[in-house]
């Protein structure tokens, strides 16, 4: 058990709001992706990535150029080792609910989650679980993150392989994203398009 | 045990209480204009027809009621503006049900028992279903509730429409008011007439008079579409139905026998005859008003003869002197009798009397057809003979119930009298002079009620239109027609909408004094099947028990 969810952890929280949370990855651009269920330990708190960032570990020292004479890209990576040691990638995520005593609730948790928790990708089964409520869509919709569109069409995108039916599933949260975005057909428009198969 | 329980309930021939297929729930409405039902999301606008029966299950009461619109909206007013891509299923099946989706406008009619059984019927509703209460098409139970059962003696008259389900009329109900059969030409006025007279026939809560125009209800009609010919009264009943006819001649090509012919005399032709008549033998007010003075001359009995004798001995100038009239006037009353009087059915004196044996067969409780035969065509003809006859039936049937009311007598047999073309005896001119008029309006208490037949009911007088109690409406398209049929009910601008998208065949919308509520009906085929189901069921109950009260004077 230990085992598989070593290899699920993919950063840990080093930043925290009530509504969203980012996480550093342990390998550079090893975060999840874009849309991906992810879920930090106690209590189980679940949330979506909303963005991923790769950057210089010091702000003061901007990233440059390095492969002029190279003749590929592995061969930039290959000449420079130290640059795995001088950036980093975070990403952030947008809470989706929680779980607490085996109750899915899918609204805010009371404390978002603690400065370096562990943060698991969700595997197929804890992501077609979670994501068999779609309270969640309204949550993302809401985020305030100025691509909130992106986020739910990819979010949809994600989960649906992990379900047994993922036409069924598409078919069923597209339903529920129409009922959330009833007055507003334009926006509902667009994000059936991100998401249609 | 489930086994034999479903074994029982298929045994019954059945179905389960059920409450049919969900269509969606009250969003709003109001008593006067009716719910809208938003429909669910895998129902279908076009599954949903206008005139559709519909159950409102609402927090303590369960409505009845019909689809009077079908309507589409949208949650959001801009839907309308903004592009979809209408060729990608994924997206018109997001959006259909939840954004876009059907609404359907019900007007509760009834309240209906909780439960089905109980003794108390169905009520007039007098309010509307709570917000969000479920929406049902009817089901078969529901419909026999409101409508009755063939069981219970009611008169299988058809289906609703999209329904399996018979719809049932209370015949006894039907006959207690004026009848009327309203719609363009060719719409199956004549079917359904003759279907409801089958009805009344059968189940013997009336005696019927047909005053048969076009020879089509005695011993055989003709079905133009199928082309052929259908049963007619006579052959489904035999000596229930007796036959009369003006023109034996005719009757005896088609190789029709009919029990008698009539033959009208002179002294039978009263000046408010002549008076009905004005507007279809062209004459002019004085013309015709000088009738009466003929027969203060020449006395009830032989007023026309004597006329028609004086025109022919060339003395109506002086006759035309001694009572004062126009001249004029008085040769056109000459010509037009002199041409009317030659009719094969007019003779100059007649000791039987037609009406005296007609009345005989119906209080035998038999009913009479009487066909005209190559008189039908002619106006005048038709209107003289069922007013003469009328008439004279309604004198007898007065004194009848006068008596009765006495206790000198038993009550007269409910009758009705059928009378094609309608308008012409019921316009509003002579309305208030025709028999007709007076039967329309007031005969009910004396158990003689009409029913009428007719593709113009805007021209018949507003006040006996009032007076038609239930009403058989089959397509109409003209505005005038359509508000004369639907003048004086409740509801008429949702009915409306239905009236004008009935089929143009085989349907009709009912209404009136003997149903609960309005009904589009597709009515039930006229051919073996309905002759095999009236001749196989015999007298009813109450005809057999009538039978034995005659024979042994119960």
């Amino acid at each position: 058990m230990t085992g598989p969810l070593m290899e699920r952890r993919v950063g840990e929280v080093v930043q925290s709001t009530s509504t969203s949370f980012v996480a550093q990855c342990y390998q550079l651009e090893g975060a999840p992706a874009l849309g991906g269920l992810v879920r930090t330990d106690s209590p189980d708190i679940y949330g979506v990535v909303g963005s991923v960032t790769t950057e210089p570990l010091d702000s003061a020292r901007p990233v440059l150029a390095r492969g002029e004479d190279a003749g590929s890209e592995e061969e930039v990576i290959r000449d420079n080792p130290q640059l795995a040691r001088l950036l980093t990638s975070r990403f952030e995520v947008f809470i989706a609910g929680y779980v607490e005593d085996g109750v899915t609730h899918q609204y805010l948790p009371p404390r978002p989650p603690l400065v370096h928790s562990f943060v698991y990708a969700c595997d197929q089964e804890e992501t077609a679980r979670f994501t068999s409520q779609l309270d969640l869509l309204r949550l993302l919709l809401n985020s305030g993150a100025s691509h909130s569109d992106e986020i739910v069409g990819a979010c949809i995108r994600q989960a649906a392989p992990s379900h047994d039916q993922p036409a069924d599933f598409l078919a069923h949260a597209c339903r529920a994203l129409a009922v959330e975005l009833s007055a507003d057909v334009a926006r509902l428009n667009s994000i059936l398009r991100r998401v249609a198969p | 045990m489930t086994q034999s329980h479903e074994g029982n309930g298929a045994g019954r021939g059945r179905t389960p209480p059920e409450q049919g297929q969900p269509l969606g729930m009250v969003i709003e409405g109001s008593v006067a204009n009716g719910v809208e039902v938003r429909l669910d999301p895998g129902v279908s606008v076009e599954q949903v027809k206008v005139g559709t029966f519909v159950t409102l299950h609402g927090a303590n009461n369960r409505f009845f009621g019909v689809v009077t619109d079908v309507s589409l909206g949208s949650t959001d007013p801009r839907m309308k503006y903004t592009p979809i891509p209408a060729d990608d299923p994924f997206v018109i099946q997001a959006l259909q049900g939840t954004v876009a989706f059907g609404t359907v406008s019900v007007l509760p009619q009834l309240t209906m028992p909780e439960v089905l059984g109980d003794d108390q019927g169905p009520a007039a509703a007098k309010s509307i279903p709570s917000h969000f209460s479920r929406a049902f098409t009817a089901s078969q139970e529901d419909v026999e509730t409101v409508f009755g059962s063939e069981a219970d003696g009611n008169f299988w008259i058809g289906n609703p429409l999209d329904m399996e389900t018979k719809l049932c009329l209370d015949l006894g109900e039907l006959v207690k008011r004026s009848i009327g059969v309203f719609g363009k030409s060719g719409t199956g006025k004549t079917f359904l007439t003759r279907l409801l007279l089958a009805g009344i026939v059968q189940s013997g809560q009336a005696s019927s008079l047909i005053f048969d125009m076009h020879s089509e209800y005695g011993w055989q009609g003709q079905d133009a579409d199928k082309g052929g010919m259908v049963k007619g009264l006579k052959q489904l009943f035999g000596a229930k139905v007796s036959t009369f006819t003006l023109d034996e001649e005719h009757s005896r090509r088609r190789g029709v026998s009919t029990d008698e012919t009539v033959h009208l005399g002179f002294n039978h032709i009263e000046p408010e005859d002549v008076e009905l008549l004005r507007a279809s033998l062209n004459l002019s007010e004085v013309a015709a008003s000088a009738a009466y003075n003929l027969r203060e001359k020449y006395g009830e009995e032989s007023w026309l003869k004597e006329f028609l004798d004086a025109g022919r001995n060339g003395s109506l100038l002086e006759l035309a002197d001694e009572l004062q009239v126009n001249a004029g006037a008085l040769r056109a009353l000459y010509n037009r009798m002199g041409r009317f009087t030659r009719h094969g059915f007019m003779v100059e004196h007649s000791r039987v009397d037609t009406a005296a044996q007609i009345i005989e067969h119906l209080e035998r409780g038999q009913h009479v057809v009487l066909e005209f035969g190559r008189y039908g065509d002619d106006e005048a003809a038709y209107i003289l003979v069922s007013n003469l006859l009328t008439r004279r039936i309604h004198r007898k049937y007065v004194e009848a119930k006068e008596s009765a009311m006495g206790g000198a007598g038993k009550e007269p047999r409910p009758l009705v009298i059928v009378i094609e073309e309608a308008h012409k005896f019921l316009n509003s001119g002579v309305a208030s002079q025709t028999i007709f008029g007076i039967i329309a309006r007031e005969l009910r208490k004396y158990n003689v009620t009409l029913m009428v037949i007719d593709q113009r009911p805007s021209g018949i007088d507003s006040e006996v239109l009032s007076q038609v109690g239930t009403r058989f409406c089959c397509l109409l398209d003209n505005e005038r027609d359509i508000d004369a049929v639907l003048s004086g009910t409740s509801g008429s601008r949702a009915l409306r909408s239905v009236l004008s998208r009935l089929e143009a065949k085989q349907q009709a919308l009912m209404f009136g004094h003997a149903l609960p509520l309005p009904v589009v009906v597709r009515i039930r085929d006229y051919g073996p099947a309905f002759y095999e189901s009236i001749q196989g069921g015999g007298d009813s109950e109450a005809e057999r028990k009538r039978k034995v009260d005659e024979l042994f004077g119960g």
